[in-house]
């Protein structure tokens, strides 16, 4: 679903990535890094995405024990609750409906089963790469009922605002989304107002600020009085956020900086915003392992609620949800490393998962798993 | 499904649907649909970042740039710097 092309060759040519891998740069980072640190600082990475970098570009063994990164919920699948990912279940096993979902969330666990097996009993489960063709999809099969599963943060909320407007100009009847978007600011919030809080700084998710721009990010400086530094993915982005925010806190400031000029601007895609605040409103949502965290997610408005899965098959029973062994609230509060999970790489592992940071793309557990195990 | 990396624009096509601007991004020689309803501004040749199928913003090349420079030149300086040659890293 991330598009990353198979070949890391290939890859590593293409403009605007080799320029930001460059070893010579990581080199003076690590150096200036050095230089600068005098006191023990946790730095929290908010992003699933930012956790696999660091651990795939081996920065967390460049770093000096001075530093420790913290990494925060930023997994959009592994904070899903499982009422949501049983609904889906149910809906393509019961009601015929054409599931549509990223690819991410096929292997997360349900209570009783996760979509995967849930394709296996017969479930018509399509693994998409956009919510658009979703739309498409509705449109050939008009017999059927079609649900993209929406999950994600503010970078996909835009094109699934857009999926629902596509839908709405061409009256569709049987399309709908079952909403699982979850925003970044409020759960910086929930961290910070968590008494046993560690993190001194934080690295923001670089393209969450594409879509939504820095306004957000200034009142929670300011409130606790900490180092925000919006941050991209690449090796020598993540070193110089790192720098940035160890810069700041050795001199006793807190500011917000933006690392990440080249695709974030102060105002955001506005475009973008004005299409996710016609469609969808804020809410309290629950966050799995984590809790409820105020107006932390999106939910479509009453003027769409014929696209909302949520209250089109409003009556849809799902199991009972039981305790898991899981220990996803854990490493999402930063409490725990994922090899510090007693299941991690035993009983859970990614063909056999517990959680669901085991088999997203953009899960801790997964990042360690693949990095570390392998290597 | 947060992450994207760099695509140069191919081709755009001209459209009357303001929820629909189609147009073709390269990713390294692998070819794209994507749609450029939020971001009107794109031209053939630049660098976009694609979120799950939408354009969401443009690389600014020039930002990119001084990013780079001020990088380098922060690495000529420490080489110049005896004590930290010093330190043996
Ligand atoms: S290793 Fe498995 S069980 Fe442990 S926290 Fe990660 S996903 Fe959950």
């Amino acid at each position: 679903m991330n598009w990353i092309p198979k070949k890391r060759t290939a890859e590593s040519n293409m403009k605007y990535l080799s320029e930001f891998r460059d070893a010579a740069l990581v080199k003076t980072l690590l150096r200036n890094i050095n230089k600068t640190v005098t006191g023990q600082w946790n730095i929290m990475e908010v992003c699933g995405g930012q956790t696999h970098g660091l651990v795939r570009h081996g920065i967390l063994d460049m770093l000096p024990d001075k530093i420790r990164m913290i990494h925060g919920p930023g997994c959009p699948v592994c904070v899903t609750p499982v009422s949501l990912i049983d609904k889906a279940i149910e809906l393509c096993l019961e009601h015929n409906v054409i599931l549509c979902s990223y690819g991410d969330m096929l292997r997360v666990p349900g209570t009783e089963m996760s979509l995967q097996k849930a394709r296996a009993a017969g479930g018509n489960v399509r693994i998409l790469y956009s919510p658009l063709e979703a739309v498409d999809i509705a449109k050939k099969n008009p017999d059927r009922q079609v649900v993209f599963f929406a999950v994600g943060f503010e970078t996909t909320a835009p094109a699934n605002a857009l999926s629902v407007m596509q839908a709405s100009n061409l009256k569709l009847t049987n399309y709908s989304i079952l909403s699982a978007h979850v925003m970044v600011p409020p759960a910086m919030e929930a961290i910070m107002g968590d008494k046993e809080t560690q993190v001194h700084g934080f690295l923001a998710a670089g393209h969450v600020c594409t879509v939504m721009g820095l306004s957000e990010y200034e009142p929670l400086v300011k409130r606790w009085k900490m180092p925000v530094v919006v941050t991209g993915f690449e090796p020598v982005d993540l070193l110089e956020g790192i720098w940035l925010v160890i810069s700041q806190l050795e001199k006793g400031e807190y500011q917000l900086q933006n690392q990440y000029k080249r695709v974030v601007s102060n105002q955001g895609n506005r475009q973008a915003v004005e299409l996710v605040k016609k469609v969808f409103e804020y809410r309290n949502r629950d966050w799995r392992g984590i809790g409820e965290i105020p107006l932390s997610g999106l939910f479509l408005r009453e003027e769409f609620r014929e696209y909302d899965a949520a209250m089109k098959f409003k009556d849809i029973k799902v199991p009972e949800a039981v305790e898991t062994e899981c220990l996803s609230g854990d490493i999402m509060k930063g409490k725990i490393k994922p090899p510090e999970c007693p299941h991690f790489g035993n009983k859970c592992t990614p063909e056999h998962p517990l959680g669901a940071p085991m088999v997203s793309s953009e899960g801790a557990c997964a990042a360690y798993y693949q990095y570390k195990m392998q290597s | 499904m947060c992450l994207a990396i760099p695509g140069k624009v191919v081709s755009l096509e001209p459209t009357s649907d303001e929820t629909n601007r189609p147009g073709k991004v390269s990713f390294g020689g692998i070819l794209r649909e994507v749609n450029f309803c939020f971001l009107p501004e794109a031209n053939v040749g630049d660098y976009v970042l694609i979120h799950v199928g939408v354009a969401l913003s443009k690389i600014d090349e020039k930002e990119a740039m001084e990013t780079l420079k001020y990088l380098r030149e922060m690495g000529e300086l420490d080489e110049l710097d005896p004590e930290e040659e010093n330190s043996g890293e």
